[in-house]
């Protein structure tokens, strides 16, 4: 039974990249009665741990989003700001932002010349306030924003803002609530900065020294109209990652990913993506290496105020998780 | 004030070691406790009160160039080492090698130029340096293939209180760092000097694996983007406003509890700062925040215009600025909860 309860909260919170501090708050009040040891580390990594005396597994599934961050407050009070991870000006036009301090604006563009490109820079943030004051006092340099959308939801699938990867952060919060018995020494990381570089990951990875390392984040399909070729598609069931820009993954690790689909009834795909990279690709090369993969939740219009995924492959993936986990 | 000195020194990434040899030299004078690690970055060590583990972290290395070939007429092909600015290239002064033999970067006469080469600024591969000799045998007694060429160009203050010379990215936090070890602050931090920052932050990687900070404060010379052409909200800096926060690059987030944390420090005890508008570039923090299980990191930059090229301006106010809150920020961090 998808929890939207749970997935509308954390798609809702605020947390772009190098900001997680409410979604880490958030997931450790949700998971703090069923881990048996919580730990946050220097970059803010959230780890919920398992204790067991077998085999050490990772899960890890990012908390950031992608946003703005504040730049330049001018001095009739509109905000110039630079992405937070993958974003471009020409996606951004239009778009209501909101910040921490749930204030509002929206991105509009300089008059542009003719056949002028659209950069970041030409864009600027009105805040809707002709009060300088209020404006000073409210927004700063180093602020971050993120879109506002709504969360929407059919019998089917979800439209909602931050999927990725809030979406994997609802499988491991699931996955965690139904541990399954077992003797491994499962880590759960909720991670950090993934969207700037999956630099949150990276330390992680070091300080736990994990046997097997699994992402859960969102991949794109090719299943839209003139989209991107690619057998991924929603509805398709959990992605097993065989390789994207940062990883290829350990073929004992597909195995184990397979086998155990395969065994369990669960219903999946395979994903190669030829762009983009997920916490895997830092936490496979950590140390002396650890055989990695990714399980991935297809999810269409990615990187946008709307990410779309299925509910039942997300049924699937949770199912996916807690298998590899025994 | 070292920074004179600093900035007279050839110090190419990966050929740090004539800046090396001086600050090693100036940390004996002192006394400082300190070794030289396997890259070459200088490890000194300030004992004193000590809450967390602070690492501070100024690279020794500049953007240069790196002989790549000699032809028949004995002139200089080169490469440039880092991300240097190729259009101000030309004509310049350079030395070359452990014996500085000087050389001027050369290319044909504007007179033979077409007219289309005229407008826009000749690629390195078109450029050459000129040693004054006239066959390669000549060339070859002093200069070998593998040897680097550092832009020559003298200190000079001028103006109010500005400082011309090259290398001020980052000598001015060399200069900071050592300024801070001769203090013998009752504050414990490591200074470290770093190799090898302009291609790539390869010596602060390692160093930050040895010491495993807590915090890394890391100084630098920043892009200073003050210049009449440039719109307010994309000037990255500005020479004379201060020490300079970074809030975003390329390479990190920082850190923003402890970023505001340096910011309230700079007003409490009067130290003009300003934020850093822009989110291009990247310094040690990169790598220091990310080495093994991770460390908060903020960086305090000095504004320097004209940054990778030849020449570079910076104001001794900002310099000031940068030490005294760098010295704060350490105090406030080292006196515990």
């Amino acid at each position: 039974m998808f929890n939207s309860e749970l997935m509308k909260k954390l798609s809702d919170c605020f947390s772009p990249s190098g900001r997680e501090k409410k979604i880490c708050e958030m997931i450790m009040d949700e998971i703090k009665d069923f881990a048996d040891e919580i730990t946050i580390d220097p970059l803010g990594n959230l780890i919920a741990r398992k204790k067991g005396a077998g085999k050490k597994i990772l899960f890890s599934a990012h908390m950031d989003q992608i946003g703005l961050i504040i730049t330049h407050v001018d001095k009739k009070g509109f905000l110039r700001f630079a992405n937070v991870g993958g974003l471009n000006a020409k996606e951004l036009l239009g778009l209501r932002m909101v910040f921490l301090n749930g204030l509002e604006g929206v991105i509009c563009q300089e008059e542009l010349k003719d056949k002028e490109t659209l950069l970041t820079s030409k864009l600027f943030l009105d805040v809707a306030s002709t009060d300088e004051e209020f404006i000073r006092n409210n927004f700063h340099i180093g602020d971050m924003c993120v879109f506002k959308t709504e969360y929407y939801e059919t019998e089917d699938c979800v439209i909602c803002k931050a999927a990725d990867d809030r979406i994997g952060c609802y499988i491991l919060i699931e996955a965690l609530k139904n541990h399954p018995k077992t003797d491994n020494d499962i880590y759960y990381v909720f991670s950090v900065q993934e969207e700037v570089g999956c630099r949150g990951a990276k330390t992680a990875g070091y300080t736990i020294e994990p046997d097997l390392a699994i992402a859960v984040d969102v991949t794109a399909t090719g299943d839209t109209p003139d989209g991107i070729k690619m057998d991924v598609k929603l509805g398709g069931g959990a992605a097993i990652k065989l390789m994207d820009k940062s990883i290829i993954t350990h073929t004992d690790v597909k195995e184990l990913l397979t086998n155990t689909a395969e065994k369990n009834n669960i219903k999946y795909q395979y994903e190669i993506l030829e762009f983009g990279g997920t916490d895997a690709g830092p936490i496979h090369t950590s140390r002396e290496g650890v055989p990695s993969g990714v399980i991935s939740i297809p999810t269409r219009n990615l990187h946008t105020s709307g990410e779309i995924f299925n509910k039942s492959d997300v049924e699937e993936c949770i199912k996916l998780v807690i298998a590899v986990s025994k | 004030m070292f920074l004179n000195e600093l900035t007279e020194l050839s110090g190419v990434s990966g050929c740090e070691y004539e800046v090396r040899n001086y600050i090693k030299g100036k940390l004996s004078e002192m006394g400082c406790e300190f070794y030289v690690d396997k890259l070459g970055n200088i490890i000194a060590h300030n004992k004193g009160k000590k809450n967390k583990n602070i690492m501070l972290s100024a690279h020794m290395d500049e953007v240069g160039l790196i002989v790549s070939n000699i032809d028949s007429d004995g002139f200089i092909k080169f490469k440039a080492v880092g991300g240097i600015d190729q259009r101000v290239l030309n004509s310049k002064v350079v030395v070359i090698g452990e014996n500085k033999i000087p050389g001027v970067i050369g290319s044909k006469a504007v007179h033979l130029m077409s007219e289309e080469e005229r407008g826009s600024s000749l690629p390195i591969d078109k450029l050459y340096i000129d040693i004054g000799t006239s066959t390669k045998e000549e060339t070859e007694k002093v200069v070998n293939i593998g040897d680097y060429a550092a832009f020559k160009s003298d200190y000079v203050e001028f103006g109010n209180n500005m400082i011309k010379a090259k290398a001020l990215d980052n000598r001015a936090g060399c200069s900071i760092i050592l300024e801070l070890l001769s203090q013998n602050l009752d504050a414990d931090f490591y200074g470290v000097f770093t190799v090898m920052e302009e291609v790539g932050l390869r010596g602060a990687e390692t160093a930050a694996y040895q010491l495993e900070p807590d915090l890394g404060i890391v100084l630098e010379g920043t892009v200073c983007a003050d210049m009449p052409e440039v719109d307010e909200h994309e000037s990255s800096t500005f020479i004379g406003k201060g020490a300079v926060l970074s809030l975003m690059d390329n390479a990190t987030i920082y850190d923003i509890e402890t970023v505001r944390s340096a910011a309230k420090i700079a007003e409490d005890n009067n130290i003009t700062y300003q934020y850093r508008r822009s989110t291009s570039g990247g310094n040690d923090a990169g790598v220091i925040h990310k080495t093994k299980r991770g460390a908060k990191v903020v960086a305090i930059s000095v504004p320097c215009r004209y940054i990778h090229s030849s020449i570079s301006v910076a104001s001794k106010n900002d310099i000031d600025s940068a030490l005294k809150l760098t010295k704060q920020v350490i105090i406030e961090n080292q006196k515990g909860e």
